[in-house]
């Protein structure tokens, strides 16, 4: 029983994260005057259902705060309300505080926040239409709690009941309320709660016991409720108005006896039978069978309009994994039975090498789709940095828009997971950093308004994805006197623009002279590349003063395989990063020097570079290297920025290849950081280049920076 | 074959024996999930010479240990017609080359034998009992030390 009831709870913070992101989407295409006629119905929406989930769960807060935000929303929807800047602005907010709202109900921590003073702006944006001035009357947050009580009498006419103090309701449930698991005793409950409440049962259409349907329903309650608001009464009914006649009137107009019948304890509804209420004659009933647009979806049901998603599946990432796996075998085993085809001499019959071939491609389609599968689209990654470029611009006194492009771009699930540090760390920079106040910016003549640009697109097999700004660009002058300062580089290194640009990714560089909250976290932008790195990606920064700058970075598009080149040491087969890998050449021989009693660098351009001899280093060929043998480097850097040759026998092939846990069975092996498995289904061992060049003692870090050789390309 | 049903009394477990030289040894049925032939292994860096390396076990990565030399025995020279024994241990899977499978014991406790008193330390490490059986001396081994501490590198030190 709790595991189900988890299971929907977990159900439940999943879907709020769609709903999140697609009211945060339309909120922005609001505000940007791109709204489609559906948008505001969407961002209603979205609330609407958050609400509607929270109060299955008793989240108080959530429930009270998405009604006031649901009520403004109604407003613009309905049009009484314009969208205007001042009034969209605060809509963000409440958006941004609606999701910390989830959150803290999802984690059950509380993060302390002030969402009574938000609700209280949405409350006066839904009475006055504005943002009021002078912060809101302090009783707001004793209404804050009960969601029925946040119209505040102000004097102004309620725009939907005309008299809020005695209203008539009628309902009737219809048999598919039941069928839908629904139930009047808890409606009728929370009516009581909300005011004085008369309920009344009709049991006019109770048949005699022999007529009796079971599955129909013949129940109907009159309610006279006094002190309550009709939309808090409408709020009650709200999942149920598809399955109910639900008349909703002032009293006086709903033409019912004054007395009504001998009220009812809720036990003992079928105790009194009541008089008829008179179907028709009603003067003004407001009929609740709201527009269809503008309808809640009924809970569990998908949500759907002109323009609905397709249907999607929710799959555990368990599942898909193993598919994963399994069709990595797929693949293994349809190159292995390619190369035992040619072995046994039958590949050229004409039916055999037609069939192994269509193998093949059928194989590749699986894989990418299943590939396919895990990939989801950057967009709610693109949609959480919104809110980060209003804080920071609202922190920093800057005015800034972000602009976005190519949110459909899909990459593995894993990856978008982890871009969000290193992304939020680099719109904050950009901010920070890059964008100039508006005074300066008026100066320089440019708009007052900053942006930043978040773009992501694919590119020959890889994701880039790329945040820029139009600030002021690189400071190189400064940014060259920071690193001689802290001794990053020599006084007299000759540096281009771009390697003074890249310094900024050194550890221990960080051009804030104060540490401001916002991006002097103590975080440098060594780690923003650490982190993308570790993603197997490459990050890289171009800027041209004045005008702003510009990192991009690109990423492969899953984790589960890796682009990797095949290399031979000591008759064994090891595959090295790509990402790592800078240049491959054949040392002259005697490029190779001896450094000291072992160790031993490799002139490459006028520099020199610690050599780290594989055979050596893994311990294959701990005799040394045949004499004669030419051995290749392959010229690889670290995470860290470290450089170092990697002396192999001989470059096999360049492919990608198929990562496979080596931990689960075995363990850690330093200087490994995975395995694969090969066409000829023999095991591979992945290098971790970062390990083995720290194990094998290269220097780490910045002084290769001042030789001739730059790493940081 | 013993015959299995002969000698089926209450507390009988059945066991896998193996030989590795001249000698007969035994591990519990219920950790082996399959026997396979060998095929090359890719040698792991700085692994413990009784480490002989990993295979392809239908696309996990499988490691091979060396039993005689775990037990401290001559290393194996392996060749087609030795066998992995793939044996399941709680979370891990691990292969061990083994020169063949014998057969397969029925054994109640009673039967298995006290270790008889030896020096060697590996022999404490492993070995949990004796079996006479038909004139064959089958040592009852236990699995649980064969790869010390997984996932945290030791083995590889």
């Amino acid at each position: 029983m709790m595991d189900s009831m988890e299971a929907i709870r977990v159900t439940f913070f999943q879907e709020c994260e769609e709903q999140l992101a697609e009211l945060e989407a339309g909120l922005v295409a609001i505000e940007g005057g791109t709204a489609e006629p559906d948008t505001v119905n969407a961002v209603f929406r979205s609330v609407h259902s958050i609400k509607g989930g929270a109060g299955a769960f008793q989240l108080a807060d959530l429930v009270s705060f998405a009604h006031g935000f649901e009520t403004v929303l109604d407003e613009i929807r309905s049009g009484r309300l314009e969208p205007r800047a001042d009034i969209m602005g605060t809509m963000l907010h409440a958006a941004d505080v609606l999701s910390d709202l989830v959150r803290e109900a999802r984690d059950g921590t509380a993060l302390g926040i002030g969402w009574r003073e938000v609700l209280a702006d949405l409350d006066a944006i839904a009475r006055h239409g504005s943002v009021p001035a002078e912060p809101p009357p302090p009783e707001a947050d004793e209404f804050g709690f009960a969601p029925i009580t946040i119209r505040i009498p102000t004097g102004e006419p309620e725009p939907m009941a005309s008299d809020p103090d005695r209203l008539m309701v009628e309902f009737r449930p219809h048999p598919t309320l039941f069928a839908r698991a629904h139930d009047p005793i808890p409606v009728l409950r929370e009516l009581a709660r909300l005011g004085e409440a008369r309920i009344a049962c009709d049991l006019e259409r109770l048949p005699p016991l022999d007529l009796l349907d079971p599955e129909q329903a013949y129940l109907a309650w009159r309610i006279e409720l006094s002190g309550v608001p009709d939309t808090a009464v409408r709020d009650c009914f709200e999942f149920l108005d598809e399955d109910c006649d639900l008349v909703i009137g002032p009293r006086s107009t709903a033409g019912v006896p004054p007395e009504p019948e001998p009220e009812l304890a809720l036990g003992h509804l079928p105790a009194a039978r009541t008089a008829t209420a008179p179907e028709p004659s009603r003067p003004a009933p407001s009929k609740v069978s709201a527009p269809s647009q503008a309808a809640p979806p009924p809970p569990g049901a998908a949500t759907c309009g002109d323009n609905a998603p397709p249907p999607t599946i929710r799959v555990d990432l368990d599942r898909l994994d193993r598919l994963i796996d399994l069709v990595g075998e797929l693949v293994i085993n349809q190159a292995m039975l390619g190369q035992r085809v040619i072995e046994a001499g039958v590949a050229r019959q004409p039916a055999v090498a037609t069939g192994l071939d269509e193998l093949k491609l059928l194989t590749r389609e699986i894989q990418e789709s299943v590939m396919a599968i895990r990939a989801q689209p950057v967009r709610p990654l693109f949609q959480r940095m919104g809110r980060i470029v209003r804080e920071v611009a609202a922190a920093t006194g800057k005015v800034v828009r972000l602009r976005t492009e190519g949110e459909g771009t899909e990459v593995d699930k894993t990856v978008v997971e982890r871009l969000a540090d290193p992304l939020t760390h680099l719109i904050r920079n950009a901010i920070d950093h890059g964008i100039e106040t508006p005074e300066r910016r008026l100066a320089a003549g440019k708009p007052a308004e900053g942006t930043v640009r978040l773009v992501a697109a694919h590119r020959s097999g890889r994701v880039v994805i790329e945040v820029s700004d139009d600030g002021g660009g690189i400071d190189r002058s400064r940014v060259r006197q920071i690193a001689e300062r802290k001794g990053l580089i020599p006084a007299d290194a000759q540096l281009s623009d771009p390697e003074v640009d890249s310094l900024l990714f050194l550890p221990g560089f960080s051009t804030t002279e104060t540490v401001s909250d916002i991006s002097g976290r103590g975080v440098g932008m060594d780690v923003v590349k650490r982190s993308i790195q570790a993603l197997g990606g490459r990050l890289a920064v171009a800027s041209r003063p004045g005008q702003g700058s510009s990192f991009g970075m690109s990423l492969p598009l899953t984790l589960a395989v890796l682009d990797g080149m095949v290399v031979s040491v000591a008759d064994q087969t090891l595959v090295v990063p790509l990402t790592a890998i800078m240049e491959t050449l054949r040392p002259a021989p005697g490029d190779v020097r001896a450094l000291g009693p072992a160790a031993r660098v490799l002139a490459i351009r006028g520099g020199f570079v610690p050599v780290v001899d594989l055979g050596e280093e893994l311990g294959f060929s701990p005799a040394g290297r045949a004499e004669g043998a030419q051995p290749v480097a392959v010229l690889v850097e670290t995470s860290e920025g470290a450089c170092a040759a990697l002396l192999i026998d001989s470059i096999q092939d360049q492919r990608q290849v198929v990562i496979k846990s080596l931990e689960a069975n075995y363990g850690t092996i330093p200087g490994i950081a995975a395995a694969t498995i090969l066409g000829n289904g023999r095991v591979a061992l992945i290098l971790d280049v970062d390990a083995l060049v720290a194990s094998s003692g290269a220097p780490a870090s910045s002084s290769v920076l001042s030789t001739p050789l730059s790493c940081s390309r | 074959m013993t015959d299995l049903t002969s000698s089926a009394t209450g507390t009988g477990r059945e066991l896998v024996a193996f030989r590795i030289g001249q000698q007969e040894f035994a591990i519990d049925i219920t950790l082996v999930r399959e026997i396979r032939g060998w095929t090359a292994e890719t040698s792991i860096p700085r692994a413990p010479d009784f480490v002989r390396g990993v295979v392809n076990l239908r696309g996990a990565v499988l490691p091979i240990l060396d039993l005689a030399a775990r037990l401290g025995l001559p290393p194996a020279e392996p060749s087609a017609r030795h066998v992995i024994m793939v044996v399941q241990m709680g979370q891990q899977t691990l292969g061990l080359l083994v020169d063949e499978v014998a057969d397969i014991q029925l054994a109640n406790d009673g039967l298995i034998q006290p270790t008889p008193e030896v020096g060697s330390e590996l022999v404490r490490q492993f070995v949990r009992g004796v079996l006479a059986v038909d004139g064959r001396m089958i040592v009852l081994i236990a699995l649980d030390d064969i790869l010390p501490s997984p996932s945290h590198g030791v083995i590889a030190a």
